[in-house]
């Protein structure tokens, strides 16, 4: 069986890594929104929750957050539904491969790809603008990256049930992400954002996973493990994948 | 008693919201055998084929295939059997050699991958990426995946369509090579010339019923039905009545024979009396094509009566 996910994993990897479009949409534009956001608003220093930091190291979590989305929920679903709508799912369901063995090579996938991208975002955190990278806190920090990864992949994968057509998968994937962004301090920090908008980017899962990144970079002291942040995403995660395990559709809609 | 047999289906029914889809088939297929399903779009063939390859539910009927219900799959009976589905549906970046290797990993016992490229006739393009190949060639490693799990049963959903005549010629080589393996092989096709090429059973479906089965060279009593007899007459000679010419376009006589080798006798007899040498005298069965015609014929005609 680990075998069979073995081999699952390395195909869902190499199709991945062989998409010029989905390659360049999940790498490229986390490193392009931390160069554009140091160029912008500068490295100059931010309070953040009682702390001062300087602007990068408050970037490079909220990148994090952003690059673990991009990976693990848009991207899976997207890739999802475009086997789906190919009829590559049907004819997986037609052969002995147990269905959760196909989940766990798009999961798996889409947490490798979190971690590669999550790697990428630190270092050239570090190397351009001198972002101190966790060392006591790394435990915390990964730990983060894996809870939070798998929770995004399990909610992309029940996201597929609402999309209709490869056409609107970009569309209605990043419908639902953008405004998260917005209102979880990723783009602008919560300390400038109406109470309101944080009470409900509380709800939602990217701010848990952004204050989670961001207690791992910017520890307040211990070892930066972010408990109830991690609970929230964990819970979504569960809820997710057991909602998905219901209403996924292996067959094309358009049939 | 003979071997039971590898699909057994009787009084099937499937009803969509507002549409009887398939309104009671009964099939029966044998180890080893080919059966062709015909039929034109909407005649019920994928909602049958697919509710054998155990993707949709039925409404009503008894279906066994391989000694199981596929409305219950399982991953043993998942093993035993291949399919094919109606559009292509292939892992783009990967190789047909890369999508051959992760599919023998989900069977228990694989054919080996260089025998199912081999099979499939993928020689050439098995290091090429998917999505580079031809809509033939992509075709082909649907078929090839297909087969790569030694399955006793391969359904194939219009196998050919869109290939070209030499294409297809490939195509029915691998079938005949499978069948000869002792494969069991289900496929749906909209042409009579595959069907007659390959089946050793052919199934009619129209209106969501069999409207005929039988043998290609049987079905709806081609063996029995009436020859024509067609030759060409030089001007101002017309071929005697008592043979019951008929005058058929481009200068051709046709004669319909319910008992060719007579009627054959008494038009050479006139001939030499004519000096006649008949160059183009042809003698033919109905085509499967004609036959087939006339039974979607029939069906269209009693459903449009009521």
């Amino acid at each position: 069986m680990i075998a069979l996910v073995a081999r699952q994993l390395g195909a869902d990897l190499r199709v991945f890594w062989r998409e010029p479009a989905s390659v360049g949409f999940t790498v490229a534009l986390p490193v392009m929104f931390l160069v554009l956001f140091v160029s912008i608003f500068g490295n100059a220093e931010t309070r953040v929750g009682g702390r001062v930091i300087d602007g990068a190291t408050y970037y490079v979590p909220g990148i994090l957050a952003l690059s673990i989305t991009s990976a693990a929920f848009l991207n899976l679903a997207i890739n999802v539904v475009i086997a789906r709508e190919r009829g590559v799912l049907k004819r997986a369901r037609s052969t002995p491969l147990p269905p959760w063995v196909f989940m766990a090579g798009r999961v798996g996938t889409a947490i490798l790809v979190a971690v590669g991208l999550a790697v990428v975002v630190s270092v050239l955190g570090a190397v351009l603008y001198g972002v101190e990278l966790p060392r006591a806190t790394l435990p915390a920090a990964l730990l983060t990256l894996v809870v939070g990864s798998a929770a995004f992949a399990a909610l992309g994968l029940l996201v597929t049930a609402a999309i209709p057509s490869e056409d609107s998968a970009p569309p209605i994937t990043n419908v639902i992400v953008l405004p998260l962004y917005f209102i979880s301090g990723i783009f602008v920090p919560s300390e400038q954002l109406p109470t309101a908008l944080v009470t409900v980017a509380d709800v939602f899962p990217v701010k848990p996973l952004f204050d989670a990144m961001l207690a791992a970079f910017a520890p307040t002291g211990g070892s930066g493990f972010a408990w109830g942040d991690l609970a929230v995403l964990t819970a979504w995660g569960v809820g997710g994948a057991l909602l998905a395990a219901r209403v996924f559709a292996w067959t094309p809609r358009r049939e | 008693m003979s071997a039971p047999p590898v699909i057994r289906v009787r009084g099937l029914t499937k009803r969509y919201a507002t549409v009887d889809a398939v309104r009671g088939v009964d099939l029966d297929v044998q180890a080893a055998e080919v059966l062709a399903v015909l039929g034109p779009n909407g005649a019920g063939k994928t909602t049958t084929i697919e509710i054998l390859e155990g993707y949709r539910s039925r409404s009503g009927g008894e279906v066994s295939v391989l000694g199981e219900d596929p409305a219950r799959p399982s991953r043993a009976w998942r093993a035993r059997v291949g399919v094919v589905l109606q559009s292509t549906s292939l892992e783009r970046r990967l190789t047909p050699r890369e999508a051959l290797g992760l599919f023998a990993g989900y069977y228990p016992d694989p054919r080996p991958v260089e025998e199912a490229i081999e099979l499939a006739g993928l020689e050439d393009r098995a290091d090429e990426r998917i999505h580079r190949l031809s809509g033939g060639q992509q075709r082909r490693v649907d078929v090839a995946l297909a087969l790569v799990g030694r399955p006793d049963l391969i359904f194939l959903d219009e196998p050919t369509t869109g290939f070209d005549p030499s294409a297809r010629r490939r195509a029915w080589e691998t079938v005949a090579r499978l069948r000869e393996l002792g494969t069991t092989i289900v496929l749906t096709t909209h042409y009579l010339e595959e069907a007659e090429a390959l089946a050793d059973q052919i199934v009619v479906l129209a209106g969501g019923r069999v409207v005929a089965e039988g043998t290609p060279a049987a079905l709806g009593g081609r063996d029995r039905g009436r020859s024509r007899i067609s030759f060409s007459l030089p001007a101002g000679v017309t071929a005697p009545s008592g043979l019951g010419a008929v005058a058929a376009p481009e200068g051709y006589t046709v004669l319909e024979a319910d008992q060719p080798l007579a009627t054959l006798e008494g038009l050479a007899g006139w001939a030499r009396e004519q000096d006649l040498d008949l160059l183009d005298l042809e003698v033919r069965r109905p085509t499967l094509e004609e036959v087939y015609l006339r039974l979607i014929g029939a069906q269209e005609h009693e459903e449009a009566g009521g």
